[in-house]
């Protein structure tokens, strides 16, 4: 059993840190665990979720923006989606969602119809694989509490 | 009862004037449900009671600055400290700071403008409108325990100060009506505060009380 919850706790600690070595998360992520506590044991979790849930609204409105099929391209409309996107990206430390949202913010500012378009198929894949990394990282917290273990603090130099 | 022996029974004889500072009630102003999220965590975790709104407008409107009656009229839900969000849609942050400045009922609350763009012109621009400080985004925890830090500071300071100034005005009437009493409490804490220059010649003249 202590095996079990020793081996988990291995496996939490090497893929959260992977996490930060790809780039995925960055120190902010860290700050927002620390808000975490016995208190509020989900606020991550709870946070992330409204980050998953703007980035389908805000990638919507980015979309509807760039339709050409509705007129001329209004890209400032698309850049306040780009800025908002960005704001949130990295109130939580998803560092790739938010370096993709710079590059797209220029690309809304030079009106660059293709690179923003590119720019808004790369930040869609790329939410969306935060999103799958994160829901592992965060069954593997609950396989440890479940198996009676506690969730390690790893400490991201 | 001599007037100075109530005041020795209020203040405490060392002078010390601190008092236990109930919880900061903050107002956050952001369009962002994510930054609002996490700001109002990190407020909660540093012991200050937290009202979220998501725009300038409805900042106002709680505080009842838009005409109505306000949300905060009532006692318990007093607006300590306001943060907001510089770029928002229809009011920006700056926006609300100059109405807050504006008013006199609220223009003393502090207003601390939080945005992700390290623009020095716009600091500068909310600095000289009278904002408490600007946090860049992301908010850290860091951040937030500074500004409880300095808000509670400038609060305890207005305290001692009142205080003190309410000390003075019952010195002023012990002179006025006897010139023994006036010896019979510690005055050190008074003497450190500008004081006229009446006020002062009649203490150099009691040399009591060192």
């Amino acid at each position: 059993m202590n095996a079990g919850i020793a081996q988990l706790q291995m496996q939490f600690r090497d893929y959260t840190i992977s996490l930060y070595q790809q780039g995925f998360l960055d120190d902010q992520f860290t700050e927002l665990k620390k808000l975490q506590d016995d208190g509020s044991p989900d606020f991550v979790a709870e946070v992330l979720l409204l980050f998953f849930e703007d980035c389908v609204k805000l990638i919507g409105n980015m979309a509807r923006a760039l339709d050409k099929s509705t007129g001329t391209v209004d890209f400032s409309q698309v850049g306040a989606s780009v800025h908002q996107l960005k704001g949130s990206s990295s109130s939580v430390g998803a560092k790739r969602v938010k370096g993709l949202c710079v590059t797209f913010k220029e690309y809304c500012e030079a009106q660059n119809y293709e690179g923003c378009v590119r720019c808004l198929q790369q930040v869609d894949i790329e939410y969306k694989t935060l999103k799958t990394k994160l829901q592992d990282m965060f069954n593997l917290e609950k396989q440890i509490v479940q198996a009676g273990g506690v969730v390690p603090q790893v400490d991201i130099d | 009862m001599a007037v100075g022996e109530v005041m020795r029974m209020e203040i405490p004889a060392g002078g010390d004037l601190t008092v236990t500072p109930p919880e900061l009630h903050v107002l956050a102003v952001d369009d962002s449900i994510v930054d609002r999220k996490v700001i109002e965590r990190l407020l909660r975790i540093s012991a200050c009671k937290v009202t979220t709104v998501d725009s300038g407008a409805r900042a106002l409107q709680y505080l009842g600055l838009d005409g109505n009656k306000g949300a905060s009229d009532l006692k318990d839900l007093k607006v300590n400290l306001i943060v907001t969000d510089y770029s928002m849609p229809g009011l920006t942050g700056y926006d609300l700071l100059k109405k807050i400045k504006e008013s006199s009922t609220f223009r003393e609350i502090p207003v601390v403008i939080m945005s992700s763009e390290n623009i020095l012109t716009r600091i500068e621009q909310c600095l000289k409108e009278g904002a408490e400080d600007f946090l860049l985004k992301p908010v850290k925890l860091a951040d937030v325990k500074r500004i409880k830090q300095l808000i509670m500071r400038n609060e305890a300071e207005e305290c001692k100060t009142s205080s003190l100034s309410n000390k003075r005005k019952l010195v002023e009437g012990n002179i006025d009506t006897s010139s023994s009493s006036s010896s019979s409490h510690d005055d050190s804490s008074v003497e450190d505060i500008p004081s006229s220059k009446r006020m002062k010649s009649e203490f150099e003249n009691l040399s009591s009380l060192h």
